[in-house]
């Protein structure tokens, strides 16, 4: 730097802005900002000048007027006088339901398939490099027609249950797999039944306590207290000592075959386990490869020196690689996941109800208000992917190397 | 960048709705073929045949607008689309003629920026269900799943036909007709419904179309028709008097036959302004004097079109029911040729 000479004081020239090196950076900048600006209003400009020509407006009024249309699915409370705002946040909770369960999923078929990837055993090896190149190269869209397609061929219909011989019949009189999706049994919430559930909450706190309580023995007295079986009795016995004493406050409902469907009980529909599945079996296949870039990218000598110490395969992989992979796994997991949710909008190839097919579908449809909707279904993507990747980016930043 | 390619492609979809705004006439002629929105594939409406020619009642009528308009049948570019497709395709200008059982509704003539040119075929939604059901009537179907082609009329009108009846049901939608038979086939949904010769067309196609009957409710009116972007007024009377020179051809005993004989030595005024060896119609709308004669001799007047493509000789089987003419105790009336 010392070779540039100062401008003999005070002196602005305009050719200045280009040749000084001081202003040519500032100026190209400010340039390049009032082209992009302009580029954007010329655009938009178009868009409103022809919109105009075509005698149509941009208005969001659409929203507030009845739907008109039903929903197979719904978290919320939704029928056809409901608003179009309304049946666009059943299809946002359906795609945050999809995207969460799928994420979920995956990342267990992701871990298990990695880490198993790198097992000695030659077999599993294959069997799990042969699930991740099937899976992650044929395009996602496929998984989800064949997965859809095998369910509701192969599946029974309801019908299939009827009659004084069925062809099909439910397992443990309980669950009905159908192919218009999996019938379980679903809780009913007696009065009383709120103190099962605290209990059942206190009792996961107490095995949380217990057992940092005996991490804690450990280290300061060297006495090892059993950690498995008191966890066990925890889990279970105060949560059925309290169902019984209250009286059995909670009930199952089961699912049963009423007219022409099975009525009752929790459905889940054949569309949802489909859309779930192929976007967990296929993103799964990704996070393997994440995984085991991440194993890989721990050095050898850690896990020799932690066999050295005596720890088996086991607990090295839980207590010292694992731990190190994730620092390697967890950014490329954040795009996974945003993966995951961006694919979730495939849905509408099923008949699963999500915000692309609810108000980028069918509302856009019934409105013909395209650019409105469209417009809104990116805002809400856009909301969507930012969250996911700040909520694991605050948790990366708790992961990583603290350096001191 | 993000909101730059958001306008860029907001842009690109309002431009190329202005570009395509007026003078289609112009350019289908210099572009030589007529592009024509048909369904993705619905047996007897619009469906390419064993040669992928694409035939059909909805079909014909893209060929007849062809045949008036360029002279030949055959200069048609056929576009399938779907139910949530077509308006933007027809909008945007990808089409020019939209003939895909399109319900004529209000909000699509005046809120979507279409002109329904006519009405060529007066349908009904109705339902199809496996005879082994043992339902008789669509009021049977409480808590039954029903497949639906979403983006349809068909999706509203079923609303409203379960809320008034005060019964539930479950829908299923669908993308395409193929996807729906698929379905319902195998059982995923208890009922199909659509427009009811959308399900006679269907049923013709299963393996056993015997198993399955249509229940005898009709839900809504669905006068479905061919469709232009509003604006191209010129355009739409084009299309809307081809489509009326066919019907009149029928109630007037003008075959793809006999055209040639009419033509000649007719001794029936409205026959010669409509062939154009009297009168100057094919001038007020900007085409040459035998444009109504080229239209009906593509593909026969619409009594042929109907019998030859869905009527009861076909597998598809439909009676002419409210499509007779209205000499015949039917709807069809068109506007008199003067």
């Amino acid at each position: 730097m010392s070779t540039i000479t100062d401008p003999q004081g005070g002196t602005f020239r305009l050719s200045m802005l280009l040749n000084d090196t001081r202003y040519r950076s500032t100026t190209l900048q400010v340039i390049a900002a009032i082209i992009i600006a302009l580029t954007i209003g010329y655009l938009y400009s178009n868009l409103a000048a022809n919109l105009e020509a075509a005698g149509l407006n941009i208005s969001f009024a659409f929203l507030g007027s009845p739907a008109g249309y039903d929903i197979g699915q719904t978290l919320i409370e939704y029928d056809s006088q409901s608003s179009n705002l309304r049946a666009a946040f059943v299809g946002i909770i359906n795609t945050l339901l999809v995207a969460f369960l799928a994420c979920v999923t995956a990342t267990v078929f992701g871990v298990f398939a990695g880490v198993l990837r790198l097992s000695n055993n030659w077999l599993v090896r294959k069997l799990m490099s042969f699930y991740v190149e099937i899976f992650r190269n044929i395009p996602v869209l496929i998984w989800i027609l064949i997965i859809f397609t095998i369910m509701t061929v192969s599946m029974p219909a309801p019908n299939a249950f009827r009659g004084e011989t069925p062809t099909s019949s439910m397992l443990f009189d309980a669950v009905a797999f159908t192919n218009r999706g999996v019938y379980i049994p679903a809780p009913v919430w007696g009065p009383g039944s709120l103190v099962v559930v605290a209990t059942f909450v206190l009792s996961i706190i107490g095995i949380f306590a217990y057992r940092s309580y005996a991490t804690k023995l450990l280290y300061d007295t060297g006495r090892l207290l059993p950690r498995f079986w008191p966890s066990v009795g925890l889990f279970f016995i105060p949560t059925i000592l309290v169902f019984f004493i209250m009286g059995s406050p909670i009930s199952l409902d089961y699912p049963a075959l009423k007219g022409f469907n099975f009525r009752g009980g929790l459905q889940i529909g054949a569309p949802l386990i489909a859309l779930w599945f192929a976007l967990s079996i296929y993103t799964g296949a990704f996070i393997a490869e994440n995984v085991r870039a991440g194993i890989q990218a721990v050095s050898k000598g850690q896990t020799e020196a932690a066999a050295a110490l005596g720890l088996r395969s086991g607990r090295i992989m839980n207590l010292v690689v694992l731990p190190q992979a994730l620092r390697v796994i967890i950014p490329p997991l954040i795009s996974q996941y945003l993966n995951i949710t961006k694919n979730s909008s495939l849905a509408i190839l099923v008949g699963y109800a999500d915000i692309t097919a609810t108000l980028g579908g069918i509302t856009l449809n019934q409105t013909g208000r395209a650019i409105e909707c469209v417009l809104l279904l990116m805002l809400f993507y856009l909301v969507i992917s930012l969250l996911i990747s700040a909520f694991m980016n605050v948790y990366n930043s708790s992961m990583k190397l603290k350096e001191r | 960048m993000n909101k730059s390619v958001l306008f860029g492609a907001l842009t690109i979809a309002g431009l190329a709705a202005g570009a395509a705004a007026a003078g289609t006439l112009d350019d289908v002629k210099a572009r030589g073929k007529l592009n024509c929105g048909v369904t993705t594939g619905l047996a007897g409406f619009a469906a390419p045949n064993a040669n992928g020619e694409w035939e059909g009642f909805d079909v014909a009528v893209c060929r007849a607008v062809a045949a008036a308009v360029l002279g030949d049948k055959n200069a048609v570019e056929f576009v399938p689309t779907t139910g949530k497709t077509r308006f933007t395709a027809l909008a945007s200008g990808e089409i020019d003629f939209l003939a895909r059982n399109t319900t004529w509704t209000f909000s699509r003539d005046t809120d979507l920026k279409f002109d329904f040119v006519g009405i060529n075929y007066y349908d009904g939604q109705g339902f199809m269900v496996p005879k082994a059901l043992g339902v008789s009537s669509a009021k049977d179907l409480d808590g039954a799943t029903v497949c639906i082609q979403t983006g349809t009329t068909t999706e509203l009108n079923l609303a409203d036909f379960f809320r008034s009846n005060n019964i539930s049901y479950e829908p299923v939608p669908i993308e395409t007709n193929a996807e729906g038979q698929q379905q319902y086939l195998a059982g995923a949904c208890d009922t199909y419904t659509t427009d009811a010769s959308g399900l006679a067309s269907t049923r013709a196609t299963f393996e056993n179309p015997g198993d399955h009957v249509l229940l005898p409710e009709i839900i809504s009116k669905e006068p479905l028709g061919p469709l232009v972007r509003h604006g191209d007024n010129e355009w739409g009377d084009i299309t809307r008097w081809v489509l009326n020179a066919l019907i009149a051809a029928e109630e007037l005993g003008i075959t793809s036959a006999n055209i040639e004989e009419m033509a000649s030595n007719t001794n029936n005024p409205e026959v010669a302004r409509i062939l154009g060896t009297e009168g100057t119609l094919g001038e007020m709308i900007g085409l040459d004097a035998e444009w109504a004669k080229r239209a009906i001799m593509a593909e026969g007047n619409y009594g042929e079109i109907f019998a030859r493509n869905i009527g009861e000789e076909t597998p598809i089987g439909l009676a002419r029911g409210l499509n007779a003419q209205w000499t015949d105790g039917g709807l069809l009336y068109t506007p008199p040729f003067r």
